[in-house]
């Protein structure tokens, strides 16, 4: 592809076009470049999402909600699996709150690359926008979904600590947890198929491999870190301490939440950049 | 129109090509076909199968494509449909990545291979304008400021507020357009769009196209239609079968596509008529010997003859008789009623004080009927062609169907004063 951006008027210097050879190049500049058509794409989105439906933005909220309820009968009240001292609904929001997040922004981000299709074999642009914006456009639904959970935390009683400041650090590790998975499966469901099929099961399991429905006391410290090598567990682990100080610190299984993961984004962005040309003849 | 063509390249492409894989089973590719081939790849190894790689066919969408723009230049790309201009014009849009090859462009591009991308039906013609004009490529403050024009241009001021799928086609079509007309790059490439809407609306596209032309953009402009080629652009790229078949002035090389296509098309016909009532020749009666039998040189009373043999008697026969360019539009036509004729060689003579046609080929097509029932219908070969002197205007984009030969006289009146 293009090794340098469109120039503006009077520069003297050509945009070459010629077959890539899967450079290394991440070409990041030029996604700021077009920063607005990712604003633009994230906005229509949640116009989209939402225009129609009745309920609007209160789904978003409802599914974790929903969730809770069940897991809070199931898991907290008839398994009585520890949660640390927490009250079980809060337990179970604290951690379905950004995993809901992730499970969207997943599936959009798979699905995004075949669903633009059209404007993928029309009109150039960096196309790592699309996923990025199918993982940006769930923040908005994470905001909605978390005005619940501060009001679940006011009914409860509890008020966060001073590690509630280093929420925003848990909420951009998600962020990336998802950018970073998801630019693989939204390359790879470009050109086969059947991954979006693969997708749900993922979660699913990846839930229950994840410390959603239990807490990470269940793993023995040993054997922490490497369950820290799902990055999920970091973020929601992470999240939960935040919020509540209950439950790990950060430690050796953030750490290796956060290597883990900023190793899939650039494998991520590497696998994407590489077949990126090969998209738009393929989707 | 003059204007200036600047002498620094646009656009500069040398051997370009782009080859696609066809995958014979099925249209999209699955994982686990890709897991099975990984799993296999020793075991055909072994057995020294070969690899499905090479099972697959390829073929070269374009190939060795080379050429130069100048700024400032208006290129039409013409050819076949599958020739490859769409391609083309997809590699310089960087949508696909060539194969072979290299393009350099220099200067911001905006491509409209299709109007109204990224329309989404639920967002109001409002937000669509803005989401459109930011995938075109023009940013936000851009949009706002021309989106009083944008309106104005669509026709549609009423509309704005409401759901796009509340539009008809017509509508969505021309606000599409709106947007795109008021792209401002310094490259412009165009796929075939300009071919739909109604009469008056494609009318004010040209227009704006023209004016973008005007300004000294450079224009890559893919069209089927040829008066929009002649009228637009000054070079012509022709494509066939993936390569540049022809590169330069208009005037040539649109008609020696014409030429081209009329011969493909006639094809299947034999210039050999078959047995029966049937046409079987045309020729201009003593025009110029017979090695030129199909072939008009002089602007003067011609005639033109139509054999025709019957096996079985006329004795209603309407006869018709037309005319047409190479494009098929058709230029003049005449009916003939109660025809008798018993069977044998005939010959239908038309005679003309002048055919006074711009140089060029062009068709007969004649038909006999009996009672309602077609005895035979004959898109004549060869064609005939024109090449007469040029009486027309020296540009040829001001050359149209009728070569009309005319005295024209300027007459000096007494000198007065203007008020």
């Amino acid at each position: 592809m293009a090794t340098a951006f469109p120039t503006e008027i009077g520069a003297p210097a050509p945009v070459r076009i010629g077959p890539s050879h899967g450079t290394l190049n991440f070409r990041l500049r030029e996604v700021w470049a077009y920063r607005e058509l990712l604003y633009f794409f994230v906005w229509r989105d949640i116009k989209v999402r939402y225009k129609q439906t009745a309920i609007g933005l209160a789904w978003a909220v409802l599914q974790p909600f929903l969730t809770m309820l069940v897991f809070s009968l199931f898991f907290g009240k008839l398994a009585k699996l520890p949660t640390n001292g927490l009250p079980y609904p809060l337990f179970y929001y604290c951690a379905l709150l950004p995993w809901g997040y992730f499970a969207t922004s997943l599936q959009n981000a798979t699905n995004v690359m075949v669903e633009q299709q059209r404007l993928i074999t029309k009109i150039y642009f960096p196309r790592v926008v699309l996923p990025i914006s199918a993982v940006l456009s769930g923040l908005v639904d994470f905001a909605a979904a978390f005005g619940v959970l501060i009001g679940l935390m006011a009914y409860y009683r509890i008020v966060p600590g001073r590690a509630a400041l280093l929420l925003p650090g848990f909420l951009l590790l998600a962020v990336v947890t998802a950018l970073g998975f998801g630019l693989w499966l939204s390359a790879l469901n470009a050109i086969y198929r059947d991954v979006r099929y693969v997708v749900p099961f993922l979660i699913q399991f990846w839930m229950f491999a994840s410390p959603v429905a239990y807490s990470t006391v269940l793993v023995p410290q040993r054997w922490r870190w490497i369950y820290g090598l799902n990055p999920m567990a970091g973020v929601i682990e992470g999240f939960r301490w935040a919020l509540t100080g209950q439950g790990l610190a950060p430690g050796p299984l953030i750490g290796a939440s956060a290597v883990a993961v900023v190793l899939v984004l650039l494998g991520g962005l590497f696998y994407f950049r590489r077949t990126e040309g090969r998209i738009a003849d393929v989707v | 129109m003059s204007r200036g063509v600047d002498l620094n390249p646009a656009i500069r492409v040398s051997g370009l090509g782009k080859r696609y894989r066809i995958v014979p089973r099925q249209r999209y590719l699955a994982l686990r076909d890709r897991i099975e081939e990984i799993l296999r790849a020793p075991v055909r190894l072994w057995r020294k199968e070969p690899s499905s790689a090479s099972e697959r066919g390829e073929i070269w969408a374009l190939r060795e494509v080379g050429f130069q723009v100048q700024q400032g230049e208006v290129i039409g790309v013409i050819g076949r449909n599958g020739a490859g201009k769409t391609t083309l014009l997809k590699i310089l849009s960087r949508v696909t990545e060539p194969s072979s090859g290299s393009a350099e462009i220099w200067g911001s591009v905006r491509s409209l291979l299709e109007v109204g991308t990224g329309f989404h039906p639920e967002l109001t013609g409002r937000e669509n304008i803005f989401l459109n004009g930011a995938i075109l490529g023009m940013k936000r403050r851009e949009i706002q400021r021309k989106f009083d024009e944008i309106v104005a241009f669509a026709e549609l001021p009423e509309f704005l507020d409401t759901p796009l799928k509340h539009y008809s086609s017509g509508m969505q079509t021309r606000l599409a357009f709106a947007v795109a007309a008021h792209l401002e790059p310094e490259i412009l490439l165009v796929d075939e769009v300009l071919a739909v809407g109604d009469l008056a609306f494609q009318k004010k596209c040209m227009g704006k196209m023209d004016k973008v032309a005007r300004a000294g953009r450079t224009i890559f402009f893919v069209s089927h239609q040829m008066n929009q080629v002649r009228r637009l652009c000054s070079r012509v790229l022709w494509i066939d079968s993936g390569m540049l078949v022809m590169d330069g002035a208009t005037p040539e090389v649109v008609s020696a596509y014409e030429k081209a296509m009329s011969q493909g098309e006639l094809q299947g016909q034999d210039s050999e008529r078959g047995g029966g009532t049937r046409f079987v020749k045309w020729h201009f009666a003593g025009a110029g010997g017979d090695e030129n039998p199909n072939r008009l040189e002089s602007l003067g009373e011609v005639t033109v003859r139509f054999d025709l043999r019957l096996d079985a008697a006329v004795h209603r026969g309407h006869h018709g008789v037309a005319l047409f360019t190479a494009s098929r539009e058709l230029l003049w036509a005449k009916a003939m009623d109660g025809l008798r004729l018993q069977p044998g060689l005939h010959t239908i003579s038309y005679t003309f004080p002048c055919l006074p046609l711009r140089p060029g080929p062009y068709f007969w097509q004649v038909s006999l009927w009996e009672e309602g029932k077609l005895l035979d219908s004959w898109d004549c070969l060869p064609e005939m062609i024109v090449s007469t002197p040029n009486l027309q205007h020296a540009r040829d984009e001001w050359n149209g169907v009728l070569n009309l030969p005319c005295e024209a006289v300027v007459t000096e009146g007494e000198g007065v004063e203007v008020a």
